[in-house]
């Protein structure tokens, strides 16, 4: 309501009304299934996930090391010329501390996301993880180094999840 | 304004699946092939525009627009996305080009229909959903309904729909870009299971994965990269209303209106007699002849006779779907627009190998966005400026 306005025409309805049939409305539940193929690229990053490792693919044109992988370099337009592995440690480029969830509910524990430039890769590339086991959020900082915290072997399915969080590592 | 040409195209596919490409790298190899074809030029540089086609729900994205750039060469440089079939890609490309702005221009569109799993209830969810999803059913029933039209106020018989099965497998056998070439006969048409009446198993296209990029150039530009210009002569598009309960079952008016556009500009008068061949939407075998008649080719109901008398086999007067269509090719969902586009130019370009079409000089490209739209467009297409 705003100062002129003290009362909007028309019925007020409540989320009950609907419950109870007194307002009529149509529900439909689409059935969107997909199964995105992973690729060449994609394929091996999951699987060597699966082995506790983190793949790049090199460009020799340009020099970089870019994880994730891809087959060609975006940058120069040509395939990518060979694999390698780079570590599973880096330093923070970003975060943001989520305090609320996707449906806007308070969160018990605030999910921390950060941007992460992984060790040996090329400046600016790396992955997006979570960050856990750093006491108080107001402690992390940009810059800080991070390390991988994976999950036990037999429990790795090949996906982004194998790595649990990243954490705080001392310097 | 300066003509416009196509200098480049590049295919992937197209193939009933291809686990082993991501979308990206399915888009990387056409986008490859399609440079190479275009003179070896360099997207990073030399392109000023680059222009996808893609539905959100067929790929299983909210905004996939944001995902096309690094595979395309298109990163940090200037791109937009068409929510719609390819051709509709191509007549932006043709316009921005119109402009002066603009020399060189990439289109691109493709299908990787076997990663949804629930194709036919992304199609469901297409319909209104106060008035027609309630009533449940596969959502093919339209093509049922707007063939028993078809048949019922032309006279068209059950056989004729059929015989453009039989003719368009036969040409996607002499095509390496098809998927589902086959020869087969009339009665193994017709027998073949019934599923929305009149509509039968063998008349409705498989969906197929491949990707197609092409470069459009201006004149200036496209006599450099090229000895082999393909020109857009005209293009056309138009959108019926959505409505099941008011749209015309009987004629394809969206593909009317779409031809219409695009032969005033290419100063068609006679589609018969002035086009050499055309590749025509066949996602289901009774389209071929609706928008055959929608297109002028030849009058109002005629279509089946025509093509009973083989008028438009590989070597009948005017050769429809040299390709295979998308019975033969394959249903590229967005991408059907390109593939009939792509065909149009190996056709033109004498490059069509044992489909080749002799003495080509204008093809035609039709398309339609498929159940439940009513949406069309055409382009025509000369090697003759």
């Amino acid at each position: 309501m705003s100062v002129k306005i003290k009362h909007y025409p028309g019925e007020e309805v409540e989320t009950k009304d609907f419950r109870e049939g007194k307002v009529l409305f149509e529900s439909f539940r689409p059935k969107a299934k997909y199964a995105w193929s992973a690729g060449i690229a994609i394929s091996r990053f999951l699987e060597e996930l699966k082995n506790g490792r983190i793949i790049a693919t090199t460009c020799s044109k340009c020099g970089r090391i870019m994880v994730p992988p891809r087959i060609y370099c975006e940058k120069c337009f040509k395939p990518t010329d060979g694999w390698t592995y780079v570590k599973d440690t880096g330093v923070i480029n970003t975060f943001s501390v989520s305090f609320i969830a996707a449906d806007a509910s308070r969160l018990k524990e605030p999910i921390v996301v950060a941007i992460i430039n992984l060790d040996g890769a090329s400046e600016g590339m790396g992955i997006v993880h979570r960050i856990e086991e750093y006491g108080d959020w107001r402690e992390i900082k940009i810059g800080m180094r991070v390390k991988a915290v994976w999950k036990p072997p037999e429990e790795r399915t090949g996906a982004i999840t194998d790595i649990k969080y990243f954490k705080l590592v001392k310097e | 304004m300066s003509e416009v040409a196509i200098v480049g195209v590049g295919c992937v596919g197209f193939r009933p699946i291809t686990p082993e490409l991501s979308y990206k790298e399915l888009m990387f190899e056409a986008a490859v092939k399609a440079y190479e074809d275009a003179g070896g030029i360099n997207p990073r540089e030399d392109v000023d525009v680059f222009v996808t086609c893609a539905e959100d729900y067929l790929e299983g994205f909210s905004i996939f627009d944001e995902f096309v750039p690094d595979q395309l060469g298109a990163a940090l440089r200037h791109l937009l996305t068409v929510s719609g079939d390819g051709m509709l890609g191509l007549a932006t490309a043709y316009m921005l080009i119109k402009t002066g702005y603009f020399d060189t221009v990439v289109v691109e569109a493709h299908s990787k229909a076997s990663d949804i799993l629930t194709y036919m209830d992304i199609v469901q969810f297409g319909l209104d959903p106060i008035f027609n999803r309630p009533l449940g059913g596969h959502p093919y029933y339209i093509a049922g309904l707007e063939m028993n039209r078809y048949l019922h106020e032309t006279g068209t018989t059950e056989e004729q729909c059929a015989e453009v099965v039989v003719k368009n497998k036969k040409n996607a056998v002499l095509n390496p870009h098809a998927a589902y070439g086959a020869n087969i006969t009339l009665n193994q048409v017709m027998c073949s299971e019934r599923l929305f009446h009149p509509l039968k198993k063998l008349e409705i296209s498989t969906p197929a994965d491949g990707c197609i990029v092409l470069v459009l150039a201006s004149e200036k530009v496209a006599e450099k990269l090229t000895d082999k210009p393909v020109w857009v002569k005209g293009v056309g598009w138009c959108t019926e209303t959505p409505s099941l309960e008011t749209r015309d079952w009987t004629r394809a008016v969206y593909t009317r209106l779409a031809a219409e556009m695009a032969y005033k500009e290419a100063k068609i008068s006679n589609p018969w007699r002035d086009i050499d061949f055309a590749e025509i939407h066949d996602v289901f075998a009774y389209k071929e002849l609706q928008h055959m008649e929608a297109l002028k080719l030849c009058d109002y109901g005629t279509a089946g006779k025509l093509t009973e008398d083989g008028l438009t086999a590989l070597d009948g007067e005017l050769p429809v779907n040299p390709s295979g269509g998308l019975l033969g090719m394959g249903y590229g969902l967005e991408a059907s627009g390109l593939q009939k586009v792509l065909e149009v130019v190996l056709q033109l370009r004498g490059e069509a190998g044992a489909r080749q079409v002799e003495d080509a000089q204008v093809g035609l490209a039709h398309t339609w966005r498929g159940i439940p739209t009513a949406t069309g467009a055409v382009a025509v297409l000369s090697n003759v400026k």
